[in-house]
């Protein structure tokens, strides 16, 4: 590139078509924003959607884009990835598709580790069909499948990931372009799937869900900021996260006469187990929702495993030679008299 | 029945149940030896290896196994009962055989399942060790069979305790008495190789060669071959043996093969012919796996296999590796195509090349795993929603299979459509001799990845064959999204313009249809016109064909057309079918392929169905044209 990229030249020529203020937007620009700033080109970049508001996504993007079916995005980037893994694959989708109807295939995205960077929108209910509420709901929502509010209990992606064996999960805010453009640049420079949970706010139908955490005014006192090697600081380095009784995090006052910094946990994406579980824990308003890479370990990534035994096959037996193959086994001649020779 | 050609002294004829003893090495045209045992006891490995000893002697084969949806069904079990049925033969023979002249029946439940398919006068040889007071009640009979003399004098029975045989053949090896008993089954396959005057050395070898990671299990092996070869030959169980001599080929080299390794390497070849990658991906699934064991072995071939986490990410995967270029090939069966059927749907819209191998089985649901059928003929055409016709090609043989992949990946990457290839249980597991091609002979079609982005559209159209281009991601210049929303006839973009909709179904409609302008000539056995049109597909083909043999013989102006495109059909299929006065449709389902003609043709054309998870036998086929006329 000589001329530096904008994010204009990811913008395609389609018509946007989200409802006015809608969090997807401020998506949109980040990830176009990321593509520039991260010198990617139009025509190795594949984004790859399922069904859902989110997944219309595709269609703005000036890059290849494919926008399938419910719930299987991941399943058709991983294909992808196996025929042409040099490209950099993105899936895009919401918390029904994902969680859902397609949450099979995310959870062995995750455990096998596709080299994808699958953007999570999670507003916590069904946009395109009418707002039903969906897996991320909290119980209680009421929808017009749960007119007397629903009874479930709503899945955590971060959990989920963890179970699966994810090797990157972030979390950030739809319009917190600040934090979200270098999640999203982390995620793309990570081998493997990258997990990132937008939290997203869908005006028409679940106006507010996540004005627990991203409400400016409780901000402070609601986000905790993960920095790598940083304690767990929150409401400006007043409170803190210590390691209470039974592996449970605790909130402390740091200060003077009050707990010290160094009682602290603190923050390492590739830190144990228990420490993950305890953040995949944390949700506000009890506790300040973990934002940022809250998880990142090094896994080689399936694609590069899966080629790299074909490379050894080809190796070890040789470019293979199908008149062989065709013969292989046991195999017997006839002659010009019809009989075995 | 073992049809001697001596005519003379023949020890299966129906009605002479007091047996001739022949002279030994009597020539015989043809037999249908059946193995049954209970699923543990190895009938398969014998089945297999038998046949490979026919193979190897020239004469022309045909197998059916047939084994229990279990894997292990409680031991002793009617349930649990394993069969392997080989047709052999010094002529030409297409299919395994109506009703076995011998059977091997290794315990009582094996007997019972199975002594009604024997011909009256054939032979049974039965293992006493294994009638022991639990079998026979496992079995479900009241009293030992053994003792049943009513119904074992309309046989020729040979009674072999091949239990304390192998035994005590086995006696110095210090296996457990456990382990002896599972080379009982080469004790049976020894004593079969001895009545038809097989080699014995290959055979060791052979099985020196299968063991060859477990030498002690393979020696083992070898001594329970070895004895029950000689059992025959100093025992004289069988007073005689017999000799069938080989049949005549077109020269060349032959293996055997089933039919889906025969799919698996279409697959390889189609990837060679075609220039390009194979990446099947796939979820295990009866009677479909074994394509995707062998792909997977043959990574060194241009293929890429992937498990995915069910049938549709299978089909998903498949879509994606065809969307960057390679040959997507899924497998299933008819569960399994049902829950693909969303996304066969998405191929079909972004117009996509894909091979979807179905290899059908019994149904509905889970149905019969094991069995054969041909029952999703329907689901092939209509299992998905909206207008979304796409090619169907099936296989008639084993064999064909071979060449059914080839043509399926050529129309797939050509028309750039999904492409269904039907096979069945029955071409799946059996097996039957193959004379090699010549790679070279087979015509490469090496597929386009568009790279020039003049004059370009993504749904810009070849106008002889109406296909859009291939433009893989990673394509400077091209960058395009696709999707399953209708899109405009050109630009490819989102559209929901009434007359645009019906317009691209029309062109996808006509893409499709188009299709048949490739198609050759109809391969029919008989005249084309006459009495009777016998019309069949799939792996009916080697029962049809025989029948109209034995009634074109009989003098009888039957005629047989086995359709291989299943759609669409080739359009001179009509007139065809004026020039008979009886159209007979016979399929191993309730009258799928009879309503398509039907429907397609307003013919009066009559069904012959069979739901019984077999295939159809000669003399079936026989009697229904008998009666039809
Ligand atoms: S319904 Fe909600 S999520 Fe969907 S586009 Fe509108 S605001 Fe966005």
């Amino acid at each position: 590139m000589t001329e530096k990229q904008t994010r204009r030249d990811f913008v395609s020529d389609q018509e946007v078509r989200w409802c006015p203020g809608c969090g997807d937007y401020a998506i949109l620009a980040a990830v176009q924003k990321c593509l520039a700033d991260t010198g990617a080109t139009p025509e190795n970049s594949v984004f790859i959607s399922g069904i859902g508001c989110s997944s219309r996504f595709p269609y703005y993007m000036k890059t290849y884009g494919f926008h399938s079916i419910h719930g299987r995005a991941p399943s058709i980037a991983s294909g992808l990835k196996l025929s042409n893994p040099d490209l950099d694959v993105w899936v895009i989708t919401g918390d029904g598709d994902a969680l859902s109807i397609g949450g099979n295939h995310i959870l062995h995205a995750l455990r096998r580790n596709v080299d994808l960077n699958i953007i999570l929108f999670n507003n916590k209910i069904y946009g395109l069909t009418k707002g039903q509420y969906s897996p991320t709901s909290s119980e209680g929502t009421k929808s017009p499948t749960t007119p007397f509010g629903s009874v479930d209990y709503p899945i955590n992606p971060f959990s989920l990931a963890l179970g699966s064996g994810a090797t990157f999960f972030a979390r950030a805010i739809d319009v917190d372009a600040k934090s979200l453009g270098p999640i999203l640049q982390a995620a793309k420079a990570h081998k493997g799937t990258s997990l990132i949970e937008v939290t997203q706010n869908c005006p028409i139908f679940n106006d507010g869900v996540w004005d627990a955490v991203t409400n400016r005014k409780t901000a402070t006192s609601n986000q905790l900021r993960l920095e790598e090697g940083k304690p767990l600081l929150f409401e400006g380095g007043q409170k803190g996260i210590r390691l209470g009784e039974g592996l449970t995090p605790e909130i402390v006052e740091v200060g003077e006469g009050k707990a010290s910094e160094s009682e602290l946990l603190v923050h390492k994406a590739d830190g144990s187990d228990a420490y993950h579980a305890m953040l995949a824990s944390m949700a506000a308003p009890e506790f300040p929702q973990p934002l940022g890479i809250l998880k990142q370990v090094a896994r080689p990534s399936y694609d590069e495993l899966a080629l790299a035994q074909v490379d050894q096959v080809l190796k070890e037996r040789g470019k293979g030679d199908l008149n062989a193959l065709l013969s292989s086994g046991m195999t017997w001649t006839v002659g010009p008299d019809g009989r075995p020779e | 029945m073992e049809s001697s050609t001596t005519g003379t002294s023949n020890p299966g004829n129906i009605g002479s149940p007091t047996p001739v003893t022949p002279a030994n090495g009597t020539e015989v045209e043809k037999v249908v030896v059946r193995f049954a045992g209970d699923s543990g006891d190895g009938m398969q490995l014998t089945g297999n290896e038998f046949t490979k000893a026919a193979a190897l002697a020239g004469n022309d084969i045909s197998t059916f196994p047939d084994f229990p949806a279990e894997i292990r069904a409680p031991a002793g079990s009617i349930a649990g009962v394993s069969g392997f049925q080989l047709h052999f033969s010094s002529t030409d023979i297409h299919t395994p055989g109506d009703a076995p002249d011998v059977l091997i029946a290794m315990n009582p439940a094996a007997l019972k399942a199975n002594i009604g398919d024997l011909q009256l006068g054939g032979t049974l040889l039965i293992n006493t060790g294994a009638f022991t007071k639990p079998n026979v009640a496992k079995a479900g009979y009241e009293s030992n069979p053994l003792d049943d003399e009513a119904q074992l004098k309309n046989y020729e029975v040979h009674l072999v305790d091949i239990n304390k045989l192998v035994n005590t053949a086995l006696e110095e090896t210090g296996l457990t008495s456990k382990e002896k008993g599972r080379c009982k089954n080469f004790f049976a396959l020894g004593l079969m190789c001895w009545r038809y005057q097989r080699d014995a050395q290959p055979q060791i070898d052979n099985i020196l060669a299968k063991f060859k990671k477990r030498p002690a299990v393979g020696e083992a092996n070898v001594l329970a071959f070895k004895a029950g070869y000689n059992y025959g030959l100093t025992a004289e169980v069988f007073q005689a043996t017999y000799k069938v001599k080989p049949a005549s080929f077109e020269p060349g080299r032959y293996r055997n093969i089933t039919g889906n390794e025969a799919v698996a390497l279409g697959m390889v070849a189609a990837g060679q012919l075609a220039e390009c990658p194979v990446v099947f991906s796939g979820y295990p699934i009866t009677p479909a796996s074994t394509v995707f064991h062998y792909l997977s072995n043959y990574k060194n071939y241009g293929v890429t296999t992937f498990q995915a986490e069910d049938e549709i990410a299978g089909i998903g995967a498949a879509i994606g590796a065809s969307y960057g270029g390679a040959i997507g090939v899924t497998a299933s069966s008819g569960p399994g195509i049902a829950l693909k059927g969303e996304a066969i749907g998405l191929a079909q819209i972004v117009e996509l090349p894909l091979v979807i191998i179905s290899v059908q089985r019994g149904g509905p649901s889970t149905g019969l795993p094991t069995k054969t059928e041909q029952s999703d003929l329907y689901q092939s055409l209509f299992g998905r929603n909206g207008e979304c016709p796409l090619p169907i090609i099936a296989a008639k043989t084993p064999t064909d299979a071979f060449y059914c992949a080839i043509e399926a990946t050529r129309l797939a990457t050509k028309y750039m459509t999904p492409v269904i290839l039907l096979s069945d249980g029955y071409i799946a597991n059996g097996a039957e001799p193959w004379k090699l091609p010549e790679v070279d002979d087979l015509e490469p079609f090496p597929v386009k990845h568009l790279k020039d982005a003049e004059g370009w559209m993504p749904y810009k159209r070849d106008e002889e064959t109406l296909a859009r281009s291939w433009v893989v991601p990673g394509t400077k210049g091209m960058a395009h999204r696709v999707g399953g929303l209708e899109k405009d006839f050109l630009t490819g973009n989102v559209s929901y313009d009434p007359e645009n909709h019906e317009r691209m179904c029309k062109i996808r409609e006509d893409k499709i249809m188009g299709i048949s302008k490739d198609y050759g000539d109809f391969d029919i056995e008989g005249e084309e016109s006459g009495d009777v049109l016998i019309i069949g597909w799939g792996g009916t083909h080697g029962a049809l064909r025989q029948a109209v043999g034995v009634l074109r013989e009989d003098g009888k102006s039957v005629s047989h057309l086995q359709i291989r495109h299943m759609w669409p059909l080739n359009p001179k299929l009509g007139d065809l079918m004026k020039n008979f006065n009886k159209i007979l449709v016979c399929e191993l389902n309730m009258g799928q392929l009879l309503m398509v003609l039907r429907s397609e043709y307003l013919v009066d054309a009559t069904g012959y169905n069979k739901m019984q998870g077999k295939p159809f036998t000669v003399a079936e086929i026989c009697n229904a044209v008998t009666e039809l006329v």
